[in-house]
């Protein structure tokens, strides 16, 4: 038997013992609903504006943002892509496998990866390690976090891709970026099964005298283009 | 089976463990520069937030109603993590948690697995039991790591390796990794920790995490973390434990919008910590194929029962009291000889012992209130502080010895004086007589003897007055009422003068 009942049903009895009398689904649903949400729920920032702010933190964590027009969608963001993969001298590049074509500059090598044995490779977290870097979407953003969310998936990827490469490469479009957290929840309410891992700054620890040194065992780079 | 190798934490009381401490200027410096950083931090990032106090209350709401309602949604959680193709265990207390943990290592014939900083783990005394079993256990996190190579005890929940500067962390390393050249910038020594720890997240198929909250609605488990270790070790193994504490669920996905505001300003000090990972059960093709949740009572379920504690359970367990706390900001965390460590590790501790353990923490507190202030969720610290300072007297007061303890006997007469104003007079002047052998030659009491010589043991006390307020009083009315007598109806006349004005 995998799960010990005994246990369980000794640790809920004891619980409800404690409680004292249990309420009804219905009852602890309507008091759930009466919870006080007194806190900011929308933001209230132009876009041009919320869009400063969100490049103004991610570089505060030590983060490069490149903003990119958006009526140049197309050539301009691949001409990006190139720029800053040559300013950070990376070749070979692993990609999810549903990252746009159009995004891919040539005289890079792209390695795409997941979905079925056709649309891209598993590699392992010694091979992704190798690798100079990832360049992935995001499905929300967060302006006065400065945070990228990422969902597993096809333009984002298995979680390890953006996690044992050194560096890390974003596409955030301006409509991905909310100003808030309670924002970003409610876009990603609908997915919020899948793994999702919040991104704000390169990896970083302050567990020595407090002193905040970028990148343990995450990617030491992290850049962003932000789209519009 | 190997028993459960007994808490590594000595027990002694809060003000022995204390001394000691005091004693290390090091230790000191070091805590007292960590915890301004923080702080510092924690004020700016709070303070520029408009609805930070609607952030607290909603938090302090939805975790209360979590709690009591706690039956319910874990079941509901151990139901969707099933679903989506989690394990769900159930540990009544520390062995069985240890117990459970093992066997499941045991499964995958490994020897060494991989482990993410959890305090929970700490609480139930897990990297021993392994290790008695055979199993080696690599904490990952900066801090712990430190704290495990170096053979030491954490100090902080967030910041373990706080009473230890960059010297003492080089040292460690330089023996530890043999590393003899290693320089002491904390840039170098997070380097050294990150080849040290890479070949072993590459290598490892077994990971040992605890949570910083569960999600009822969707059998979510969100890890909100820095350095990437995290999410190595929740990424890459082929089995993933969590160790969670059975009072860590939230009702919805949606509540981490408030906690995931107010977990990392409070502490650390940022707007966002680098990683917060979520995930739900398995998912084909990315992270771990086996999941595996240990929910763990370990007397947390007694503490739901006692309407003035049952906040204790509230925490999210941010630090920001310990960084605010007079008491920690002096003697750091082993003062208190407690996993949990500061106002916090006050009222947790001897709750989770029932009482037999840390018995002097409710007392290492000025009950200043600070703890309070800062508390993302609102936990009334200094309110449960009083309550189980209550409760120590009262089990005292069930032994013999307790009873008949100069401390219940010295209390007992106490309040039998303060009952009666006559008795408490001529308690007063008996006191007055008796002082005279202990006041010094500039009119003050430095020693008090016996049960009382630990209020004079950092301080002076001035004697009692001549004089009584109650003596004072009553002279002045005898007075007063003569003066009366004496100038007759002018003096009522003058009085109903000084009413004119109501």
């Amino acid at each position: 038997m995998e799960s010990n009942f005994g246990a369980r049903n000794a640790i809920l009895g004891a619980i409800r013992s404690a409680l004292g009398e249990t309420q009804s689904a219905e009852r602890i649903a309507a008091e759930y609903a009466a919870l006080p949400r007194g806190y900011k729920r929308h933001g209230t920032l132009p876009e041009q504006e919320r869009l400063r702010l969100f490049q103004h933190r991610l570089e505060e964590y030590g983060a490069g943002v490149r903003r990119v027009a958006s009526d140049a969608i197309g050539d301009g963001i691949r001409d990006e892509i190139a720029g800053r993969l040559a300013a950070r001298g990376c070749k070979r590049l692993v990609i999810p496998y549903g990252l746009p074509k159009g995004w891919l500059p040539a005289g890079f090598d792209f390695e795409p990866y997941g979905g079925n044995g056709e649309t891209g490779v598993s590699l392992g977290p010694t091979a992704l390690n190798r690798m100079d870097g990832v360049l992935t979407g995001c499905t929300v953003a967060i302006a006065e976090t400065g945070s990228i969310v990422l969902q597993s998936g096809e333009q984002q990827g298995a979680r390890a891709l953006t996690l044992a490469p050194d560096y890390h490469l974003c596409v955030v479009f301006a409509e991905q970026v909310v100003e808030t957290v309670p924002e970003s929840f409610a876009r990603l309410d609908a997915t919020s099964c899948l793994p999702t891992t919040f991104v704000s700054g390169p990896s970083a620890t302050a567990d020595i005298e407090m002193t905040r040194i970028k990148g343990v065992h995450g990617p030491r780079f992290l850049d962003v283009l932000l789209v519009g | 089976m190997k028993p459960t190798p007994s808490s590594h934490w000595q027990d002694r009381d809060f003000p022995a463990a204390a001394r000691e401490v005091l004693e290390d200027s090091q230790t000191r410096s070091n805590v007292r520069h960590a915890t301004n950083v923080i702080q510092a931090k924690r004020d700016a990032v709070t303070g520029e937030l408009p609805d930070w106090e609607p952030l607290r209350d909603a938090g302090a709401a939805i975790r209360a109603h979590s709690l009591a309602h706690l039956d319910y949604y874990l079941v509901q959680f151990e139901q969707a993590c099933t679903r989506a193709g989690g394990q769900v265990h159930w540990a009544r207390d520390a062995a069985e948690a240890n117990q459970i943990i093992l066997g499941l290592i045991q499964r995958h014939h490994v020897d060494e697995v991989l482990k993410i900083k959890t305090m929970t783990s700490e609480e139930v005394g897990l990297n021993p039991y392994l290790e008695a079993n055979g199993i080696r256990a690599h904490e990952t996190d900066l801090a712990e790591l430190i704290v495990q190579l170096g053979k030491d005890k954490p100090s902080h929940f967030v910041v373990p390796a706080l009473h230890k500067n960059r010297m003492q962390v080089r040292e460690i390393f330089q023996r530890e990794m043999h590393l003899p050249e290693l320089g002491e910038r904390p840039e170098d020594l997070a380097a050294a920790a990150r080849s040290y720890l890479r070949e072993k997240f590459f290598r490892l198929k077994v990971a040992v995490s605890g949570a910083n909250f569960l999600i009822a609605e969707n059998g979510a488990v969100c890890i909100v973390e820095s350095e990437g270790n995290g999410r190595m070790c929740l990424t890459l193994p082929d089995v993933l434990i969590s160790l969670v504490g059975i009072e860590k669920v939230l009702p919805r996905f949606r509540d981490l919008e408030v906690f995931l505001q107010t977990l990392p300003r409070s502490a650390t000090g940022e707007r966002m910590n680098p990683y917060n990972s979520i995930w739900t059960g398995v998912q084909q093709g990315d992270g771990p194929q086996e999941f595996h949740v240990v929910l763990l009572d370990n007397r947390r379920s007694p503490i739901l029962g006692d309407a003035e504690s049952r906040q204790t359970l509230q925490c999210i367990r941010c630090g920001a009291c310990l960084n605010a706390c007079p008491v920690y900001h002096q003697t750091g965390g082993h003062a208190y000889e407690s996993v949990y460590a500061g106002p916090i590790g006050a009222i947790l501790t001897p709750q989770l012992h029932s009482m037999e353990e840390g018995r002097s923490l409710p007392y290492a507190s000025s009950l200043c209130g600070a703890c309070y202030e800062v508390c993302p969720v609102k936990i009334n610290i200094p309110e449960v502080l009083i309550h189980l300072r209550g409760k120590v007297v009262e089990e005292d007061q069930k032994t013999l010895s307790g009873r008949f303890g100069m401390w219940n006997l010295g209390m007992q007469t106490a309040a039998f004086l303060f009952a009666s104003a006559s008795r408490l007079s001529l308690a007063q002047s008996l006191g007055r007589v008796a002082q005279k052998l202990v006041v010094n030659k500039e009119g003050m009491i430095e020693h008090l003897p016996l049960l009382l010589s630990g209020w004079t043991q950092t301080r002076d006390l001035r004697p009692l007055p001549e004089q009584s307020f109650r003596e004072w009083w009553a002279e002045r009315t005898l007075q007063t009422d003569a003066a009366r007598t004496d100038s007759g109806a002018g003096g009522q006349a003058t009085g109903r003068g000084s009413s004119h004005g109501e």
